[in-house]
């Protein structure tokens, strides 16, 4: 299973290196959201800086979503589902290896909005063991539930619009979490962001779990 | 039977390959020919009736993982990755079938794509050499049950020839084909047998054992 997966994030993340979707468009992307809200909120700059953790994960969300129709996309075109299915590798494998890809994507996504965020925001970070250890969490959280949702949506047509409505209702506990862990490490009292990061960490081996089992079910039927 | 939507693809199929033999399905277009290779690799589900494929129950889904890592299907799609090389598309596809790095650089020599195509995008081949690479990539698995479906269509006259040649020496290493094809002449040398298939069924009058083609006469 552990082969597979290495196999599998070293492929998506070749293909990520050479078409560069995520530091030549999702990026940029990213910067754009960080940017228009702080245009939006620029008259009053405490708002924007109480709003910066909010806005980080809301665009670390959006991010997420790109980079999990990128991933799915790459495996629809020109038979690619049924290649997989017929290659041997453990669907567990698969799972695992293209939630590492995509998590590795939105690691450094973060880093570069979380650059922006101190810069356009002037957030300040008190807590960086808190600060990476949601970011951690959050981003596997994210990376696994998006896999799960990302391969059901994959066999349908309407995959762009319905990815969206499937996950963004589920993703809202990491939503919830991970901005009110960030907001303890911006600033607040690091010891009160620690129980949300449990709460991260639970979320992301739930659907670690849920998806290593359920996996190979939704590469079949869906 | 297999059903395809509301359908019946496939209603009354009766064929027994042996191993090492390669059998031609023929028939018009939408005669179910792509729909018994696809459901002969475990990618469609029987809905009634039996069939065995290298020993596996394919009415039974827990077997279909085990055939799979059995069976090459070279289908209209290719399976290939635009923004990977050739190199690098045969070697993903090779090692997830647990094939070893010689067998993978042996498929890429065999199929003529280890030197300046290897290291080009796919989304810079034609439509032969993709052929070609997702030729290599099922080479590179050593499958036992080769599943080619119309696998001329696209390659050049070097390209069929290399096709032919593969087949044959897979043939006689122990592999058993099953291809569908609608160039005749060409297929109809390979074959041992040939089966014909109208409206989702084997036509037992219509099945032949192709005679080798006559001499040329020698005009002094």
């Amino acid at each position: 299973m552990f082969r597979d997966a290495v196999l599998m994030a070293g492929k998506d993340l070749r293909i990520e290196w050479r078409s560069r979707v995520t530091t030549q468009q999702i990026a940029p992307f990213a910067l754009l959201v960080i940017l228009l809200f702080g245009m939006a909120l620029d008259p009053d700059r405490g708002i924007l800086a109480r709003a910066s953790s909010g806005l980080f994960w809301v665009a670390v969300l959006f991010c997420s979503l790109l980079a999990i129709q990128r991933a799915f996309t790459i495996e629809a075109a020109d038979g690619g589902r049924d290649a997989l299915r017929l290659s041997g590798l453990d669907p567990a494998g698969v799972f695992l290896g293209k939630a590492a890809a995509i998590a590795v994507q939105l690691v450094a996504l973060e880093v570069v909005l979380a650059i922006g965020v101190v810069i356009i925001y002037g957030a300040e970070v008190t807590g960086f063991p808190l600060l990476i250890a949601t970011c951690l969490a959050a981003t596997a959280g994210l990376a696994a539930s998006g896999t799960l949702y990302g391969v059901l949506a994959a066999g349908l047509r309407v995959r762009e619009t319905l990815l969206p409505i499937l996950l963004l209702p589920v993703l809202a506990p990491v939503l919830i979490g991970a901005t009110r862990s960030f907001e303890a490490a911006l600033g607040g009292v690091a010891a009160d962001g620690w129980p949300w990061c449990g709460l991260l960490v639970t979320f992301a081996l739930l659907y670690l779990t849920f998806g290593t089992l359920a996996f190979g079910t939704l590469l079949e039927e869906s | 039977m297999t059903v395809l939507g509301r359908f019946p693809a496939l209603a009354g199929i009766d064929l027994e390959v042996a191993a090492g033999e390669i059998v031609l399905l023929r028939g018009p277009n939408g005669a179910g020919k792509t729909t018994l290779l696809r459901l002969c690799a475990g990618l469609l589900p029987i809905t009634r009736g039996e069939a065995t494929v290298l020993g596996h129950d394919l009415t039974d889904r827990r077997q279909w993982r085990a055939l799979r890592r059995r069976v090459g299907l070279l289908g209209h799609a290719t399976g290939l990755y635009d923004e990977l090389t050739v190199a690098d598309n045969v070697r993903f596809w090779g090692q997830a079938a647990g094939a070893p790095e010689a067998d993978i650089d042996a498929a890429l020599v065999a199929c003529g794509l280890h030197e300046r195509l290897a290291g080009l995008l796919v989304a810079r081949l034609s439509a032969g050499q993709r052929r070609r690479t997702s030729l290599a990539c099922l080479l590179s698995r050593r499958p036992e049950l080769w599943l080619l479906d119309e696998p001329h269509a696209g390659l050049d006259q070097d390209g069929r020839d290399v096709l032919d040649d593969l087949v044959r020496r897979a043939v006689a290493s122990g592999a058993t084909v099953l291809l569908s094809s609608h160039e005749l002449e060409r297929a109809e040398a390979l074959a041992d047998r040939v089966v014909t298939i109208v409206a989702g069924t084997t036509d037992p009058a219509m099945s032949v054992v192709p005679t080798p083609a006559e001499e040329p006469l020698l005009v002094p």
